[in-house]
């Protein structure tokens, strides 16, 4: 199908970009990788769209202190090549492999990814395993909030009207931190049925609800049986059209169990 | 009436300027106001890879991204690495392996095939398949596909 009717604006500078966006039927393009099939199935008809592409200072990693910074329009692709993410953001790396396919990642961003907040996305979920920080931008001010308050429900988040998400911030992974990142698909690169990012002892599981799901009281230092009763007892997967709650659930009890080697030895 | 804007881009090493609507995607301008009609508009949500072309060097999907976002940007397609060679190889090896049928995926599938190609090393089946996940061919099963980009890559068993 083919995109209703908008309006395109590609603004130089956030303060721009701010005022474009103080129009409540505009939306932001960045990648648009997901953006531009909802509207190409007309599930969304904005009246314009603010291209931030052309704004300087939202993409790149670096290196700051105790966090890797990665601006908000960062690749998927960018993000995969980089040596900063491999060596501290591991689950990161790990993750984005799993992310579509090449061609998409060679446009997809982590902010619209973040900002998106679909709850079968791979990078939010790392997010809240890995308790990073969301900077989060408005004509006036800049807050700071934790990405497991920012992703509040389905595709629903934590930024206000006219705010946009600048850039996210990673810890850097210390020698003694573990972590997986795993999903079940049908196909490379579809939407996962159930994936799992986990951390030390933050599991966070991916497609299992309207956000990414921690799951806690799950201890590394304790014994697998344990870890499994917890999950069978506090996930509710929510099902979807090819896979019930109970096989979503044994799903992610697979995937606890093969990540349970990598993240106690 | 269509919001439509000015852009001026590179496709196949020709700079072409035109006026176009805010939400025709690259690939409808590309078939439509261009003619070049070797990149095919298939599912158009970015699942079947048929248009898949070059933008700055890199591999994206034609239906997910806007003509007006390819503005001062350098465009690839089918017609344009066929016409300089660049695909011989693979389109040789395509032909010999019996790797398509309709042909319909096959433009978008030489695309992401030759991104293979250009990182010139050598490469396991399972690492093709993964790479044309992003390509859907309804016709051939895919072996001979990954017969024919695999013999280009690794040379011939």
């Amino acid at each position: 199908m083919k995109a209703a009717e908008f309006a395109y604006a590609k603004p130089a500078s956030l303060l721009v970009a701010f005022e474009l966006l103080a129009n409540s039927n505009a939306k932001v393009l960045a990648g648009g990788q997901s953006l531009i099939p909802s509207l190409n199935m007309r599930l969304s008809s904005p009246e314009l769209l603010v291209d931030i592409t052309g704004i300087p200072g939202l993409a790149g990693i670096s290196s700051q202190g105790p966090c890797i910074r990665i601006g908000a329009l960062t690749t998927h692709a960018q993000i995969e090549k980089s040596e900063l993410v491999k060596k501290h953001v591991p689950l990161l790396a790990q993750a984005v492999p799993h992310i579509a396919h090449a061609a998409i990642r060679n446009r997809g961003t982590i902010g619209g990814s973040l900002a998106l907040a679909d709850p079968a996305a791979e990078f939010p979920a790392c997010a809240v395993a890995l308790e990073s920080v969301f900077i989060l931008k408005s004509k006036t001010s800049e807050r700071r909030v934790k990405a497991q308050q920012f992703f509040k429900g389905l595709f629903e988040t934590g930024l206000k009207p006219g705010e946009l998400l600048v850039a996210a911030e990673f810890p850097v992974a210390t020698t003694s931190d573990r972590c997986v990142f795993l999903e079940l698909t049908r196909r490379h690169g579809d939407y996962a049925i159930i994936g799992l990012a986990a951390h030390n002892s933050r599991f966070v599981f991916l497609g299992a609800g309207a956000t990414p799901i921690l799951i806690p009281g799950i201890s590394i230092q304790g014994p697998l049986a344990k870890a499994k009763a917890v999950l069978s007892k506090t996930l509710k997967p929510s099902p979807d059209l090819y896979n019930t709650s109970a096989t979503k659930l044994h799903l992610a009890g697979v995937l606890l169990e093969r990540a349970w080697t990598t993240l106690t030895t | 009436m269509d919001h439509a804007y000015d852009i001026t881009l590179t496709v196949n090493g020709t700079t072409v300027s035109r006026r176009v609507p805010a939400r025709q995607h690259l690939v409808d301008f590309l078939r439509e106001d261009l003619e070049l009609t070797g990149s095919h508009a298939g599912c158009e949500h970015g699942v079947c890879g048929a248009c898949t072309v070059r933008v700055n060097g890199e591999i994206v999907r034609g239906c997910l991204m806007l003509a007006v976002q390819a503005n001062g940007c350098r465009v690839e397609t089918i017609e344009g690495l066929s016409d300089s060679k660049e695909l011989s190889k693979l389109q040789t090896a395509f032909h010999e392996h019996n790797a398509l049928q309709c042909g319909f995926c096959t433009p978008g599938m030489l695309m992401a095939a030759q991104d293979l190609v250009l990182k010139n090393k050598k490469i396991s089946r399972e690492e093709i398949r993964t790479q044309l996940s992003g390509n859907f061919c309804r016709c051939t099963g895919y072996q001979a596909i990954v017969d024919a980009i695999e013999e280009v890559i690794n040379g011939k068993g």
